[in-house]
């Protein structure tokens, strides 16, 4: 009974955000609704009992792509009606795209009915270890059965940040408006200020 | 409290429902009336540091000025800018404060006494602590204002900076923990140093994380040294400046509730939560309520916030960002890879589980 109400209403708002995502008209809305998909569709997974991909889903997605997104959204300057200007011109491309994605959705769905498929053989026991909560047993099955699919897409992940690094990084800017914070650290009040005592009538020459 | 509420013969999710939302007032509530309490507390306190006397007018030594504070903008009247953009001004405060209370549903205030005793607990409150961004970021795009814009980005990137270092000496403590779930972490506290101290802040790997994440909890709350999303001097009132009334109450509450919610954190990973500093009965106090020691921790904490706020100088922006990138990360880090490395050496890993 309280999942079922708990179901119906992460579900009917997953599939109502989703569409306020692609029908605002304001880009900075539509990040807002695709964050309150994020958090239902993190719902759903509690409900199914992966709370640790859920929580995943909301610190990933949520907490950082999504900020990111804003970041973004918030900095451009869109003109949402050139954009609309373009729709008719691009239409029949989207139409194609769209059939594709349907008749991969129904051949897919058609494959599944038809029975499971054998795909090579599993390098590890293919029973995961019996441990209790989804979180140990993800870890187990990560460590154990993937472990080289796993740090594989580590290494990938890491060459994929070093090289966005290398991409943006400056090698030597102007000396100017440059911060040395080693010098700052060692900067005392003895250098850096001196007591003068003038006189009456009499400037400070420094 | 489902059983107590099924034995009025109610059915069981009617039970449960009643029994929830009780519990969420049960901590909510109480929250509210925290916050009001601290907000006077911090005043106190700076005022006893700049030697003034803070205030004492309303009420018995002036316990009642929050109140008198929150009356006083509960009656004023709600102005929202023309060129805002409506829905999500008024929605951004609203966020601010929510996510400021849900995180509290995993804390535990003694042994049994949480309102979600969930596996992930401490994924659980790492997911909403990131969530607290989004009330400011919405409050400075909204006001449609420079100022509020500012700060809006200057709070996005200091707190995704911070948050990476606090989920690396978050993970420290789990590994010690062998658990996400905030009684077991608290639980295996108990007697961790020498058999008798209660809490982790007494180990040697443990204590340079604990000062970490203290400092890095200043930079995700916006305290003093890096508040710089509201530092008047450049930015008026940061992402605030357009916000009246109630909605500026909201804001100010949920600023606070944050606040708590890092000094319980802090208790809960570092001091042992609701057990004695002592496992030894020393004096009788077993028999002091676990909830008392949680909340005198608490104050600790919350007293060596508001003392940092009384004394530190503010930090120029581009320290703020060496400090969370070219310090903190490479130190958590560092200890993250060496506190596994100790627990692989002496075998002490997956004990919990």
């Amino acid at each position: 009974m309280i999942q079922t109400i708990a179901f119906y209403l992460f579900a009917v708002l997953v599939i109502a955000s989703a569409v306020m995502v692609i029908t605002a008209r304001n880009p900075v809305h539509s990040v807002l609704w695709l964050i309150l998909a994020f958090f239902n569709a993190a719902g759903l997974m509690v409900l199914v009992g992966a709370e640790f991909i859920a929580m995943l889903l909301i610190i990933v997605y949520v907490g950082a792509v999504a900020v990111l997104f804003l970041f973004v959204v918030m900095m451009l300057d869109i003109d949402v009606a050139a954009m609309r200007a373009g729709f008719i011109k691009n239409a029949p491309l989207g139409v194609v795209i769209a059939l594709i994605l349907l008749a991969e959705l129904v051949l897919g769905i058609g494959a599944y009915r038809m029975g499971a498929i054998e795909l090579g053989t599993p390098m590890a026991s293919d029973a995961p270890a019996m441990v209790e909560g989804n979180t140990n047993a993800i870890g187990a099955l990560l460590y154990t059965k993937y472990l080289f699919l796993f740090e594989a897409a580590g290494i990938i992940l890491l060459v994929a940040m070093i090289g966005a690094i290398v991409l943006t990084h400056r090698p030597t800017r102007a000396k100017r408006g440059q911060q040395d914070i080693g010098k700052q650290v060692r900067r005392n009040p003895d250098e850096a200020t001196v007591m003068k005592q003038p006189t009456v009538g009499q400037g400070v020459e420094l | 409290m489902t059983e107590f509420f099924q034995s009025w013969g109610l059915s069981y999710e009617w039970a449960w429902a009643i029994a929830t939302i009780a519990g969420i007032l049960l901590i909510a509530l109480p929250l509210m009336l925290a916050v009001a309490m601290i907000i006077y507390v911090d005043r106190k306190v700076w005022a006893a540091i700049n030697l003034r006397r803070g205030p004492n007018v309303v009420g018995p030594f002036g316990l009642l000025q929050s109140f008198a504070d929150g009356l006083k903008v509960f009656l004023q009247e709600t102005i929202i800018p023309s060129a805002a953009n409506k829905g999500i001004f008024i929605l951004a405060p609203i966020v601010t404060f929510t996510v400021a209370l849900i995180a509290w549903a995993v804390i535990p205030f003694d042994a049994g006494v949480v309102l979600a005793d969930i596996n992930v607990g401490l994924l659980y409150i790492f997911a909403v602590s990131s969530l607290s961004v989004y009330g400011i970021i919405m409050a400075g795009w909204a006001s449609n204002s420079k100022y509020p814009f500012f700060s809006a980005m200057r709070a996005s990137a200091q707190m995704i900076s911070y948050e990476v270092s606090i989920g690396f000496i978050m993970i420290g403590v789990i590994l010690y923990a062998g658990s996400f779930n905030l009684t077991d972490i608290v639980m295996a506290q108990k007697g961790h140093g020498l058999g008798i101290v209660n809490g982790y802040v007494f180990n040697l790997l443990l204590f340079p994380i604990f000062v970490m994440f203290f400092i890095s909890a200043l930079a995700e709350t916006q305290r003093v040294p890096f508040d710089l999303t509201e530092a008047e001097s450049e930015l008026v009132a940061g992402y605030q400046t357009e916000y009246s009334s109630m909605s500026f109450a909201l804001f100010w509450l949920g600023e606070y509730a944050n606040i708590l919610l890092m000094c319980a954190l802090m208790t809960i990973l570092f001091f042992g939560g609701w057990l004695p500093p002592l496992d030894i009965d020393l004096i009788p106090w077993f028999d002091i309520p676990g909830i008392i020691w949680f909340f005198a921790k608490m104050f600790l904490f919350f007293f060596m916030f508001s003392w940092v706020m009384a004394t530190v100088p503010r930090y120029r922006y581009d320290q703020l960002m060496r400090l969370g990138w070219k310090v903190f990360l490479p130190l958590s880090l560092l200890f993250v890879v060496l506190i596994s490395g100790w627990l692989m050496a002496t075998g002490h890993y997956g004990a919990a589980a």
